[in-house]
């Protein structure tokens, strides 16, 4: 595909134009820059950016997908991204989060994307947030970054919502672990899903007791039973209304900052990694000595 | 300049009404460990949903099982299914049960390849190699 023929396809909010911009972000591509600069920033800023994130097997996907069927009641255009792990090991992934949202495979307006962390420090946020806005720029107006919250990297994805939602399901362990993971400081609403099942009451009281202390503001607990769609209204009431006080106290624009801050930093890096490493190779440094002195001497020359 | 890392990227699933996924599951993770970036679908899925996904995750190739019998209608159809979503130069892999004088219709029909059980997982993976790397270049 040439990239004229991909930046028409982008106009016209082609899937495979979309797909396809997408992979050359992500694969760090020099078209990236043509294809990002021709973006229709007046719906990026427009859109909605929910992260969704969680320990494993909290029904993140099932309830991303209840959400998807809701919005799209509205008929509101919506983005998925859907981040899985990389293996250390391979550099292979499985991206698995689909096999809960084929309901929506074949809806035009429900645009969704897998993405590994191919095991980045940074670069992660940086593709992410180019899918966020070539994905708002072709008419999503509530864009997903769906993702488990366990590492670093991930942490700095969740920086790229506006909303975020920590789900948390009953019998993964008890409040001691929210407490570790340090999620629950960057969650704006905190989900228990499956609250059908035994123990869903306590995990929620214990959250709202954990949220509470040293707060003004207790961090809201919504309780969902994703696989039947309950709950789940009340929950988007809930992202709703936030957002629109977000957009009042000018939150909103101050976590898009943030965001922004962040994505531009994660380009320099990346843009100054192979560099830096070049650099550092040609130095054939011996394997003595400190090695942030080095570091500091590399950086200070010209 | 950015550093490149281009990723082979493959889509596994299963279309029909098949609910046998061992071999997909399998195939998967053999892929996985490979390095290569695998889009699973899971099973029961219809020819244009597969396509539909392929199209989206900007796949280089796409693998399909099938144990039921079923491999002479589904398979093609999804050849067909890709080409309607506007990207033909997708490949489809196939692999299952699938007697010997059914894989040359299929491979007729647009079927890059086809695995039958007892191929080994070296012989898959560079498939789905030459697969990825001939879409991308082509």
């Amino acid at each position: 595909m040439t990239i004229d023929r991909l930046l028409e396809g982008l106009r016209q909010r082609d899937p495979r134009a979309i797909g396809r911009a997408i992979s050359l972000v992500e694969n760090g591509d020099e078209s990236a820059e043509i294809i990002l600069s021709s973006l229709d920033e007046n719906l990026v800023s427009r859109a909605t950016i929910l992260g969704i994130t969680g320990p494993p097997g909290a029904g993140k996907s099932t309830l991303t997908n209840e959400i998807i069927a809701k919005l799209r009641h509205q008929e509101e255009r919506i983005g998925i991204i859907a981040i899985d792990p990389s293996s250390p090991i391979s550099g292979g992934a499985i991206l698995g989060d689909r096999i809960r949202m084929m309901q929506h495979a074949t809806d035009k307006d429900v645009v969704m994307r897998s993405m590994a962390t191919r095991g980045r420090l940074g670069g992660l946020c940086a593709t992410a947030g180019a899918a966020v806005r070539i994905m708002a720029s072709c008419g999503c107006s509530t864009i997903i970054i769906e993702t488990v919250g366990v590492g670093q990297s991930e942490m700095d994805i969740i920086r790229l919502a506006d909303i975020t939602l920590l789900v948390m399901a009953p019998g993964l362990g008890d409040e001691i672990q929210a407490m570790k993971a340090g999620l629950l400081e960057v969650a704006d609403i905190l989900v228990v899903n499956k609250a059908d099942c035994k123990g869903a009451d306590i995990l929620a009281m214990d959250l709202e007791a954990v949220t509470r202390k040293g707060s003004a503001t207790p961090t809201q607990v919504c309780m969902t039973v994703a696989t039947e769609g309950k709950g789940v209204t009340e929950l988007l009431d809930r992202i709703d209304k936030l957002d629109s006080e977000h957009r009042d106290s000018g939150e909103r624009q101050k976590r898009r900052r943030g965001a922004h801050n962040q994505e531009v930093l994660d380009w320099c890096l990346e843009i100054l990694r192979p560099q830096l490493l070049d650099k550092i190779i040609k130095r054939k440094l011996s394997v003595l000595g400190d090695p942030r002195l080095k570091a500091k001497k590399i950086l200070e020359e010209k | 300049m950015t550093e490149k890392i281009k990723k082979n990227r493959v889509l596994v699933g299963k279309p029909g009404l098949d609910g046998h996924d061992r071999g997909a599951k399998f195939i998967a993770q053999a892929l996985r460990d490979a390095g290569f970036e695998v889009v699973y679908t899971g099973i029961r899925r219809s020819p244009e949903e597969i396509a539909a996904a392929a199209v989206q995750e900007d796949v280089d190739a796409v693998g399909l099982s099938s144990l039921s019998g079923a491999h002479m209608r589904l398979f093609p159809a999804v050849v067909e299914a890709l080409a309607k979503a506007g990207a033909p130069d997708i490949p489809v892999l196939g692999g299952g049960v699938i007697p010997e004088e059914d894989i040359v219709e299929l491979k007729a029909a647009g079927i890059v390849e086809i695995f039958t059980p007892g191929t080994p997982i070296d012989t898959i993976i560079s498939a789905y190699r030459d697969a990825c790397e001939k879409k991308s270049t082509g």
